[in-house]
């Protein structure tokens, strides 16, 4: 295994008196494809949070490509200038069109020219096959085209990482086929590394090079999709599968 | 295989002149008595006031005695009076200068207020606009004489006041809002004593403050305008306001905002003006604009510490012996023309709104 691009040691993480992430440790090789998955408050969002520093862990040491995520604010910026993140409730920005949206980043962080960013902005909204929208509002396009221009905005970035925290679910029910098959695709043909927290199982059996299962903090067990799915070794694990795969 | 249901138009019961009388005036009992009321209020009224202003006076009258013979409203008043209200003690000669200063003010707003004059140059036409104002107003150049600023007077000063106390207020107002939701605790703490010791004393102490208190406090001989001191002490007092404005937007923010802008590595700054801000004050456009609307009102109060405003000019209008007992026209035209002001500025901020409105939701 190459040397990892994230690298967790011993991190730990309080809400208050809750502890939240327990003394995780996670290697993710270049390219890798992460799963991650896990009840709700068993601190998988809060982990893959603190890779680009939306959440700020109290102990241990989180290495991204290199750079150790201190509190020194050019570091944090360095690190999100290289980490994409895709949000379950999109956070786009509703007063600029999705076009804007896109170009924001490349703009003023990456100090692109705009011309230039607009046509890398054309070329991943084609990517995520929404480039007659670009002129739109984001509260005028649907849920998955939503989420779509959001990973099309990370891109933007070209990032050599992405975080996916949930986002599928906050999509009705129909809508999160387009969504994921814009991940797969890209899962697929850009080689990017990717740590995804989601429930989609059958996502997770297709991209994932290794499925993760949280519980309380903890990492509870890793695997390859088939030998997780198929034959997982723990307890906790088995409950929690029997549960979501009806 | 089963055809949909065809779109239909809606029912017409509630279309037509009958039909909106019947929605909009008297859809219920108490509806209905509310609206007879109204009515018997604006049969009472308007009748009244038209006899008032254009029936009963004569408009051909000169002279006070003419006036009070008609018991009408006295257009000789304003006919005589309305140089002295609109420009104060401004040398006479020369009141075509602050009408000129007032007109390039009036209009580098009005330009500020549409978006196609939205850009960079803006800020150089503030600056050929003021340029042009102060060489008006106080003239020393181009042959102009030399008018100090304790003559100034009437609708340029208040114009004036009111101009400089929004343009300084509103970006000051904005800082102290960042700086009262910062994490830094010194900065915290110091906006927040500012903003609520502003807000815990009227304007009229403010500016009482400013004019008989800070000389006191200055180097002997070292003295700062009373104009100026009185432009910022509305400036200080409504940046408090401004900003207690402006931090209720910033909490309508959601925190996905942040961290979208965040993920994609924007600085504070760039956050804050390329996401939070923009979407923060469109929130607060309507109490904004409340707050701006005083403001221009409460440059009145400039009265009690002896500047020459429009308010002020009216009352002096009044005191001349010859032209005794005309208060109500004296005050109904200065009234008049803080409400062509005021309601400009709120249908300005409706239109506004809708404009920002515009694709932002389904």
């Amino acid at each position: 295994m190459s040397e990892p691009i994230i690298q967790l040691k011993k991190v730990n993480k309080w809400y208050g008196q809750f502890h939240v992430l327990k003394d995780l440790d996670l290697d993710v090789a270049p390219s890798e494809r992460i799963v991650i998955c896990g009840p709700s408050g068993s601190g998988k969002s809060t982990m893959i949070r603190c890779i680009n520093r939306l959440e700020e862990h109290q102990e241990g040491q989180i290495i991204v490509d290199g750079t150790e995520l201190t509190n020194d604010l050019r570091q944090i910026e360095a690190i999100r200038r290289d980490v994409g993140m895709v949000f379950q409730h999109f956070n786009l920005f509703p007063h600029m069109t999705v076009l804007e949206n896109l170009t924001l980043g490349p703009v003023w962080v990456l100090k692109r020219p705009r011309a230039e960013a607009e046509a890398t902005a054309m070329k991943y909204l084609e990517r995520v096959r929404i480039p007659d929208q670009a002129q739109k509002y984001p509260g005028q396009l649907s849920g998955g085209q939503q989420q779509r221009v959001a990973i099309a905005r990370s891109l933007c970035m070209n990032p050599k990482i992405m975080l996916f925290d949930e986002p599928t679910s906050a999509l009705d029910p129909e809508m999160v086929k387009e969504v994921l098959d814009v991940m797969v695709e890209l899962a697929e043909e850009t080689g990017m590394t990717m740590l995804c927290v989601t429930h989609e199982m059958g996502f997770a059996r297709q991209v994932a090079n290794r499925v993760i299962f949280m519980d309380h903090g903890e990492i509870i067990e890793q695997n390859t999709p088939d030998v997780f799915f198929d034959h997982p070794r723990n307890e906790r694990t088995r409950l929690f599968l029997s549960q979501i795969l009806h | 295989m089963a055809q949909p249901l065809p779109d239909r138009l809606p029912p017409r019961s509630s279309a037509g002149p009958m039909g909106w009388l019947r929605t909009q005036l008297f859809s219920s009992p108490l509806n209905a008595v509310l609206s007879l009321l109204t009515i018997w209020v604006l049969l009472l009224a308007i009748p009244a006031l038209v006899d008032y202003l254009f029936v009963r006076p004569d408009f051909a009258a000169t002279t006070p005695e003419q006036c009070r013979e008609t018991g009408g409203y006295c257009w000789a008043f304003v006919r005589e009076k309305h140089r002295l209200i609109l420009f104060g003690v401004y040398p006479y000669d020369e009141q075509w200068r602050p009408l000129l200063a007032s007109a390039i003010l009036v209009g580098v707003i009005v330009c500020s207020c549409m978006r196609r004059f939205w850009r960079p140059s803006l800020a150089l036409l503030w600056g050929v606009g003021l340029a042009a104002v102060g060489v008006l107003m106080w003239g020393g150049l181009f042959g102009l004489a030399y008018v100090e600023n304790a003559k100034w007077g009437g609708l340029p000063l208040t114009l004036i006041l009111s101009t400089f106390g929004i343009a300084f207020a509103f970006p000051f107002g904005v800082v102290l809002a960042l700086g009262r939701r910062s994490h830094m605790p010194g900065v915290k703490a110091v906006c927040v004593i500012y903003i609520e010791l502003i807000r815990g004393v009227p304007l009229v102490s403010l500016l009482f403050m400013s004019s008989v208190m800070l000389p006191l406090f200055l180097p002997e001989g070292f003295s700062i305008d009373k104009l100026l001191r009185a432009q910022i002490a509305i400036i200080l007092f409504a940046a408090a306001y401004v900003a207690e404005t402006v931090r209720g937007g910033l909490q309508a923010i959601p925190r996905g905002q942040y961290e979208g802008a965040d993920s994609i590595g924007l600085s504070y700054w760039q956050q804050m003006r390329k996401i939070i801000m923009p979407q923060a004050l469109k929130i607060v456009i309507p109490p904004l604009v409340g707050i701006f609307i005083s403001l221009f009102k409460d440059t009145s109060l400039v009265v009690i510490i002896g500047l020459f405003d429009l308010t002020m000019a009216a009352k002096a209008a009044v005191s001349d012996a010859v032209w005794r007992g005309f208060s109500t026209e004296s005050y109904l035209f200065i009234a008049v023309i803080y409400f062509v002001f005021c309601f400009s500025i709120s249908r300005y901020s409706l239109a506004l709104e809708r404009q920002l409105d515009q694709g932002h939701h389904r």
